[in-house]
Order: C-alpha cells, then structure tokens, then sequence
C-alpha cells in the first residue's frame, strides 16, 4: 500500500504489519458485524446458519414491554446524565483553566479520579455508602452514579477546548465593559461550544451503554437497557437479542459520530482567521 | 533643549501640559497618573516605584526591551494586573479598587482578539451594548467608527474574513467607539508585515489626532516610538530610564542604556585629559577628541562619549578625526554603514551618505564628528549635565 520500500525486508514488515492489523481489526469488529447481520436473520436459533431475510426481530422487539420499558429508562437517565454533566464539567474546567485557587491540583485529581478506577469497585464503593447511611436504592443514586462516571471525561474534553480559547477574548470583553458573568456567556460559552456538544454527546453514550456499575446502582425491579439485554441473556439467547444489540450499536456509535462531525465543522468555523500565536 | 526631568533612574512625576493636544483640556487634572506604583509576582517585582503623569489628549509611549515591565504597566491601567503599591489615577480618579470593566479604558492587543464568532458590527458594537446605548444610536456610531478606520459597509463581515491590517482597525475602532477616557494599545503593530505596520502606525496617529483621545502606546519598536509619540518613556528592567520627546531620548539619552537601546550609538569610552578651555577626551585607542561638556569636568576622570552613527561624516573637515579601516560595508542606496575599527575596544558604526563612491572593506577611512553632537556620559552610565 506504500511506494517504495527500500529492500525486501521492509516489504515483508509492511506486509507483516499489515496482517496483523487486519487480525486486529477483524477480532475487534466481528462480533459486531455477526449480531448485526444475525439480528435479519430469520432463523429461530440467534446463530449461524443465515436462514433468511427478516425483520421479524425487530417487531417483536417493538412488542415487548419489558424491553421499551428499559429503552425509556435508559434515555432519559441518559439525557439527564448528559445535561447535568456538561453543566458541572464546562464550569469545573473554566474555574481549573482561568482561576488560581487552594487545592487546586487536588481538585482536578479529584475530578478525573472515576475514570481511573475501576467501574466495578466505584460501583460496589458508592452502594456501601447508600448501605452504610441507611439509604434505599432510588433512580437518584442511579442517575447520580452515572453522572459520577461521565464527568470526568467532560471535564477533559472542556478543559483542552479552555486552553485553547485565548484568555485576551475575554480580557477585551471586560475591557471594552462587560461583566465577568456576560463575558462568559457572551464569548467564553460561545467559543466552547464544540466542547459542550462532544461534553454532552461522550457524557451520552456513557450513561447509555453502562453496565456494570449501573448492576449494582438500580432500584429493585429497574432495568435500564444493557441490564435488560443481560438479563435476557440469562434465559436464552434468543434472536431478538441480536436486534436489541444492533439497536445499541446503532445509538451509542451514531451519537458521538453525529458529535464529532458537528464539533469539527463547528471548530473549522472558530479556527478560520485567529491569529497565529504570538511569542509572549 | 533643556533637559528637566528623567535624569535618574526614578524621576519624578513629570508635569502634564505643555504636549497635550487638545489645549484647556488639560488644564484640570492628568488623564492618567502613576504614583509610586510597584508591581509583583510572587517574589518578582515586574515594576519599581514607577511614576508618571500623563497629560489629556497626549500620545505617550512605553519603549523598551521585552521584559521590562511596561506590558505591566499598561495592564495595570486596564486593572488586568493589580499593583502591590502606590496608586493610579484615570481623570483625577482612584481606579485601584475599580474592576476593570467600570474603568472605561480602550484596549487593543496585539493579537487583535476581535471576538471570532461575532460580525465586524456586533465586535464594534459590543462596548456601546454594555454601556446601554440604544440601538439606533449604536448603528450609527459603529458606522462613524469604521468611516473612521477606512472600513465602511464591513459590518457583516466576520473578523476571518478580513486580513490582519484590517482586524486591526476593527479592533481599534472597537476600542475607540464608546469614547473611552483612555486609549490602551499594547504592541498593536508587531503582528502585521512590515508594509502594513507603517501604514497603520500614520493611521493610528491621525485618528488619536482626530479624536483629541489621550493614548498610551506600548511597544518595543523604537521607530514606533519615535515617528508617533508625543513623549517617550524608556523603560528597563522595572524602570523608566528617561521621559521626554522623541528628540530629548535620542539626541540626549540620559542613560547609556538609553542611548544604545534607541539607534544604537558608538559609545567610546576615555578619560578626560584637559578640562580647562575645551574639554579633550583621549579615548582607548589614544586619539584625543573635542567634547562639549555642560560643567567643567576634573582631569583624569573617566567619561563615556556617546556618537549617533549618523553624526559621524566621511572625509569632511571637522573638529575631530578618527582614522581607521573598514571592517565591513553595507550600501543601503542613499547612503551607507560602514564598521569602522579605530584600535578601540570595540568597532565604530557611521551611516553617512554616499559622497562619490562607496568605501570597499579593507580601505582606510577617516570619520569625523562635530564636539556638539555627542553626549558625554559618567562612569555610571548618567548623562553629565
């Protein structure tokens, strides 16, 4: 795929490379491509052989309470997860990026802190608490777990968007009489703007496709889509899994597809005609 | 020319008047004034005990080095940076606790900072809006602006669409339009090419002329400083070395960091061999020159004769000649440098036009210079005066 490879070494490390980047890939994405090509197919067993075309699955999905019960759940903790996150992380990265403040190296640990350990423990650790001050599993604790995991990954996002936002935009606002509070809605949240809706978008997909943490934080009886699939699992691994799972894969890669697209061209937008950086 | 003030390294506040532009106006109190201020970082004292006065409708620049200090201190008066001592007063009023934006000052960065995703006319109008003026007062006003800059009917545009020259003026012109009490310009040329610098550097001051607004200029350009100011501050290392005109600083720098930071002057250092009569200097490389000194200066005291390449002639009669060989020559077309070494420590540097052919290096060259047109600095590197 490359010109010119000195000698015939190189080209069979370049093939070499190639092959085992191809197995990767091939490891990586065919469970996906089998359950979204399985979830057509019109046999009653939920694998190979194809049998046929259908979208019997799909149907049948539509019909089962259970399922959209748990779609629903798992949309709107998502959809708050996402506002309340972006919320919490455009302001944190703003007060981290222009303010000089005690423990301000803690907090921005601190804050990033969920990402880095494990699901499993931040989940098991945050149900001890709820036991140990004698609190019912409510949506709440849920929603609150979820938002507890996504706002790391905001506040990264935010803040490497911060850093690039020159701190002289604002300077003139304030200069030219705005308060502090308009010169950051006025230009500071206009200019993050790309950073808000990948915030959102990531913050999204996170709440959305949440398993583990999400096993130990529902209230009795709640499913919230992935649970829901697990526990469906447990019984039989039924077809409609399969257009349950293509269902999942189509929101959580759409998403932050649609997010990225839309922060470039958003980024393109800001980028055309700022100054290069000058020598301070 | 007297020189009245700035001889030390803290003068003391000069009075404001006798520049400004706009006559009566600056009769009351000075637009802007420093008195005593310091400025820190932590341990690191940016600006020591810095005093000035500046004068209604005068055009003032802060020149030196990078590092000086006097980016601090123009942030200072936008209350970007707050001083650790002494005080500052915008129009007779204390702004020390005044957030900056109540302070009313006009700024223009060097990087333009026009806001990216607002239109030329939502940039222009963007401090009438803050200070409540009603729409149709606005428009117009935001429309006077750009006349005013030579960007009529731009309104529409975003700042992307424009070049750099042209950002510029749209951010002066958003710094000007509400009418500030001062005009703030921190190095608003150093990113434009050299064309469009020039032709800016005339803009900006026909339209400061124009306006009667006081502006403080801050850059370390010393042909910016010297083509557009009504007085100049060198600064160095926290300090202001000299405050005077254009002329004061260069045909009389105060200080040796003065006189080799604006136009590079050959210094020549030497002692004084005869003081009674005209003083006589015997410079290192043992050539005895004439000097204009203003007191009578003790025999054998050290002095440091400072000569502005252009004063030095080629091959014409004057009171004094210095012989030596060129070391290298540059033809610039109206005339030419050349580095002369004269057997002194270091090389002398004379521009002087060309008179029938160019010198080749290696030929043996006589410069001479008239006793009044050098300045004679102390063994402290002070202006004797």
């Amino acid at each position: 795929m490359k010109a010119a490879r000195p000698n015939k070494e190189g080209k069979w490390a370049w093939r070499l490379t190639g092959f085992v980047t191809l197995c990767v890939y091939i490891f990586m994405f065919a469970p996906i491509v089998a359950t979204v090509i399985l979830s057509f197919n019109a046999s009653m067993f939920g694998g190979f052989p194809m049998t046929g075309f259908s979208l019997q699955w799909y149907a049948k999905l539509m019909g089962n309470e259970a399922v959209l019960t748990a779609f629903r759940t798992s949309l709107w903790i998502a959809l708050v997860t996402a506002a309340v996150t972006t919320a919490i992380g455009v302001v944190t990265a703003f007060a981290l990026a222009r303010f000089d403040f005690r423990g301000k190296q803690a907090l921005s640990t601190l804050v990033i802190l969920p990402a880095l350990v494990p699901e499993t423990i931040l989940g098991v650790g945050l149900l001890v608490l709820i036991k140990a001050i004698d609190q019912p599993r409510t949506m709440l604790l849920l929603v609150l777990g979820h938002i507890l995991l996504a706002v790391p990954y905001v506040v990264l996002i935010a803040q490497a968007r911060m850093v690039g936002i020159r701190r002289v935009y604002e300077e003139a606002a304030l200069s030219l009489g705005a308060s502090r509070f308009s010169s950051f809605r006025e230009i500071t949240l206009p200019l993050l703007i790309p950073a808000v809706v990948g915030g959102a978008l990531l913050a999204f997909t996170i709440s959305f496709d949440n398993t583990s943490a999400s096993l130990f934080w529902r209230p009795a009886g709640v499913e919230t889509m992935p649970t829901q699939i697990l526990s469906m699992l447990k019984i039989s691994i039924s077809p409609e899994i399969n257009a349950l799972g293509t269902v999942m894969i189509v929101v959580t890669v759409g998403i932050p597809l649609i997010g990225g697209l839309l922060m470039q061209s958003l980024t393109k937008l800001r980028r055309r005609g700022e100054p290069k950086e000058e020598a301070r | 020319m007297p020189d009245s003030q700035g001889t030390t390294l803290n003068p003391r506040p000069a009075s404001a008047g006798a520049e400004g532009a706009s006559a009566g106006a600056g009769a009351s109190s000075p637009a802007v004034e420093f008195r005593n201020i310091d400025i820190a970082y932590g341990k690191f004292v940016a600006v020591r005990d810095f005093s000035l006065s500046i004068g209604k409708g005068s055009f003032v620049t802060l020149l030196g080095p990078s590092g000086c200090g006097k980016t601090t201190i123009l942030r200072s008066i936008a209350g970007l940076v707050d001083i650790s001592a002494g005080q500052i007063m915008i129009g007779g009023r204390r702004v020390d606790d005044v957030p900056i934006y109540k302070r009313n000052i006009g700024l223009v960065f060097q990087s333009y900072a026009l806001f990216p995703h607002k239109s030329v006319f939502d940039n222009v109008a963007f401090g009438l809006k803050h200070r409540n003026v009603a729409k149709p007062e606005i428009k117009r006003k935001v429309g006077q602006a750009l006349d005013m800059v030579r960007l009529p009917g731009s309104e529409k545009k975003l700042p992307s669409q424009l070049s750099g020259g042209q950002q510029q003026r749209i951010a002066l012109a958003r710094a000007i339009v509400f009418e500030p009490q001062v005009l703030l310009l921190d190095e608003p040329l150093s990113a434009l090419d050299a064309n469009m610098r020039e032709e800016m550097r005339v803009e900006i001051k026909k339209i400061q002329k124009e306006t009667g607004i006081t502006a403080i200029f801050v850059t370390h350009d010393q042909e910016e400083a010297l083509s557009m100011s009504d007085r100049i501050v060198v600064m160095n290392a926290g300090s202001a070395e000299q405050i005077g005109t254009p002329e004061e600083v260069y045909e009389r720098p105060a200080t040796a960091f003065v006189a080799d930071f604006l136009g590079k002057a050959n210094m020549l250092s030497g002692t004084v061999s005869r003081s009674d009569g005209p003083t006589i200097v015997t410079l290192a490389g043992g050539q005895t020159i004439y000097v204009l000194s203003p007191k009578a200066l003790p025999q054998g005291s050290a002095v440091t004769v400072v000569v502005r390449p252009q004063k030095l002639s080629v091959g014409r009669a004057s009171a004094n000649r210095l012989p030596g060989r060129i070391v290298s020559a540059s033809y610039l077309g109206g005339s030419a440098i050349y580095e002369v070494d004269i057997g002194g420590k270091a090389n002398i540097r004379a521009n002087a036009p060309i008179d029938g052919r160019v010198l080749r290096e290696g030929e043996a060259i006589e410069l001479g210079f008239d006793p009044h047109d050098c300045v004679l600095l102390d063994e402290a590197g002070l202006r004797i005066s």
